[in-house]
């Protein structure tokens, strides 16, 4: 899971995989996720391991770093 | 009763050092019962109202009248978009209870310029419980407000700190500092950082703006008047003494609101974050007025792009995401009051935030080897904060004097 989700934020932000190798770095903080390109992952998320990400539940502390992104996506497919 | 309400003395909210003191001495018993782990639910009632009735009566009685039907209004249709929601989710009657909601402000934006006066149904601070119940609705109808009363809404509505200028805060948040008491030490060490910002505040709101606003600004002001030409370096002045102006005076307001809800033991979210630092202007909406342009960001920038992705609105992404920038940004400027100005303002905002992404893209693309250094982040800075403050002295509306005449 965790390789899928770091292919969503390569497409989604036209990166290198490489970029987010780090899966405990602040995602946001670093500029690497912006507006645009969350509402991608969010999309992509949504679509690939079919869960339900409302927007509003996207709180930008709790989707921080890759790690916390596994944890929330199992988190809401056990829901 | 009115005329007794409208002869008793009037307090702005943190307007003169004497409030303080009167504001600090009211909230002490809270500060003590917080500090034994107790929220005393009905003294900070009390509290609150009375502040409130300050801010309001007086002279500005009527505006009294129009919070409190204000108040149960948006009430009324919270607790009932809340209660639909539990068994229906339809995306007219959604749409339908946002409009319903925002109505009143845009009565209140539209009228002084189609009937030429203020509403009356306008009060200090609509805008600010506006953007608090439509976010309320909008995480209803995500599902993510599942417990709400009319009691603990009205209390994050009118949270005393911050009912007239914000910061604006979100339900889910404030509920959960409010139901939760902080620990003895998480919450001493929330009245020591309220200490700070508070004298901070009074740094930025008492001395630093009071010298750029009243002292600096109408230097200038009053030689760009005398200045028969139409661009002059005294307009110059104008437009980085309102800046300054500008910013200390609501950094200082907001650290004050912020500083007394730490009291209270409600971390209210923070609204500037040294944003003349800012690189590009992307960075600065990151720091400047940042519960707006976060509620922006959330509730309109967002879910726009995401719907218009869902939907395929648009076959580019970069051309949405500047349409998304545009509208995002002309909202807001529409939201400040229906001048040309204000409008002006908002369409640079947005096309600055275009442009700032073509530039970043561009210069991914196409300029790799571009050296990255001191200087370069210096000349960063230096654009950046040269436009928002170009931006600032278009929207303090002193170029509808300056250009034609019209007095403010």
């Amino acid at each position: 899971m965790k390789e899928d989700i770091i292919n969503i934020l390569a497409d989604a932000t036209g990166r290198d995989a490489s970029d987010f190798a780090d899966s405990s770095e602040d995602l946001f903080a670093d500029g690497l996720l912006d507006s645009m390109a969350t509402v991608s992952v969010l999309l992509a998320l949504q679509d690939q391991f079919s869960i339900q990400v409302p927007v509003s539940e996207f709180d930008r502390s709790q989707w921080n770093t890759v790690d916390k992104m596994v944890e929330r996506v199992k988190e809401l497919q056990n829901d | 009763m009115i005329n007794w309400i409208a002869s008793l003395p009037n307090f702005t909210a943190y307007g003169t050092p004497i409030y303080f003191v009167y504001l600090l001495l009211a909230i002490l018993p809270l500060s003590i019962g917080l500090y034994f782990g107790k929220r005393f639910a009905w003294y900070e009632a009390l509290v609150s109202f009375i502040f409130i009735f300050l801010m309001f009566d007086g002279a500005s009685w009527q505006q009294l009248i129009s919070l409190i039907v204000y108040v149960i209004y948006q009430t009324i249709i919270v607790m009932g978009y809340h209660h639909y929601r539990q068994s229906n989710n339809s995306s007219l009657i959604f749409y339908l209870t946002c409009a319903v909601s925002i109505l009143p402000i845009v009565i209140v934006k539209l009228s002084p310029a189609m009937v030429g006066h203020n509403s009356l149904l306008g009060f200090l601070g609509i805008s600010y419980l506006t953007f608090r119940a439509v976010g309320t609705v909008i995480e209803t109808r995500d599902g993510m407000v599942k417990q709400i009363s009319p009691w603990s809404f009205i209390r994050f509505m009118v949270f005393m700190p911050t009912i007239t200028s914000g910061p604006i805060d979100r339900y889910r948040r404030f509920e959960k500092d409010y139901q939760a008491v902080p620990e003895r030490t998480a919450y001493l060490k929330l009245v020591n950082t309220g200490i700070y910002y508070l004298f901070l505040g009074f740094l930025y709101k008492f001395i630093i703006a009071y010298f750029f606003g009243q002292r600096f600004y109408p230097y200038f002001e009053k030689a760009a008047m005398a200045d028969p030409s139409p661009l002059s370096w005294n307009l110059l002045g104008v437009m980085y003494m309102y800046g300054m102006y500008l910013f200390f005076d609501f950094a200082g307001y907001s650290l004050f609101a912020v500083a007394i809800s730490y009291f209270m033991g409600v971390k209210t979210p923070m609204n500037f974050k040294q944003p003349f630092k800012s690189k590009n202007i992307k960075e600065f909406w990151n720091r400047w007025h940042i519960s707006l342009s976060f509620w922006f960001r959330d509730y309109i920038f967002m879910r726009f792009v995401f719907m218009a992705t869902k939907k395929r609105w648009f076959k580019n992404r970069n051309v949405l995401s500047s349409v998304a920038y545009m509208l995002n940004m002309m909202l807001m400027g529409f939201w400040h009051g229906i001048t040309w100005y204000y409008i002006l303002y908002g369409f640079l905002q947005g096309l600055g935030l275009v442009v700032n992404d073509w530039w970043l893209r561009y210069k991914r693309k196409h300029l790799k080897g571009m050296p990255h250094n001191t200087f370069t982040k210096w000349v960063a800075i230096f654009v950046t904060f040269n436009f928002v403050m170009f931006t600032f002295l278009i929207f303090s509306g002193f170029l509808d004097t300056y250009f034609f005449g019209n007095t403010h």
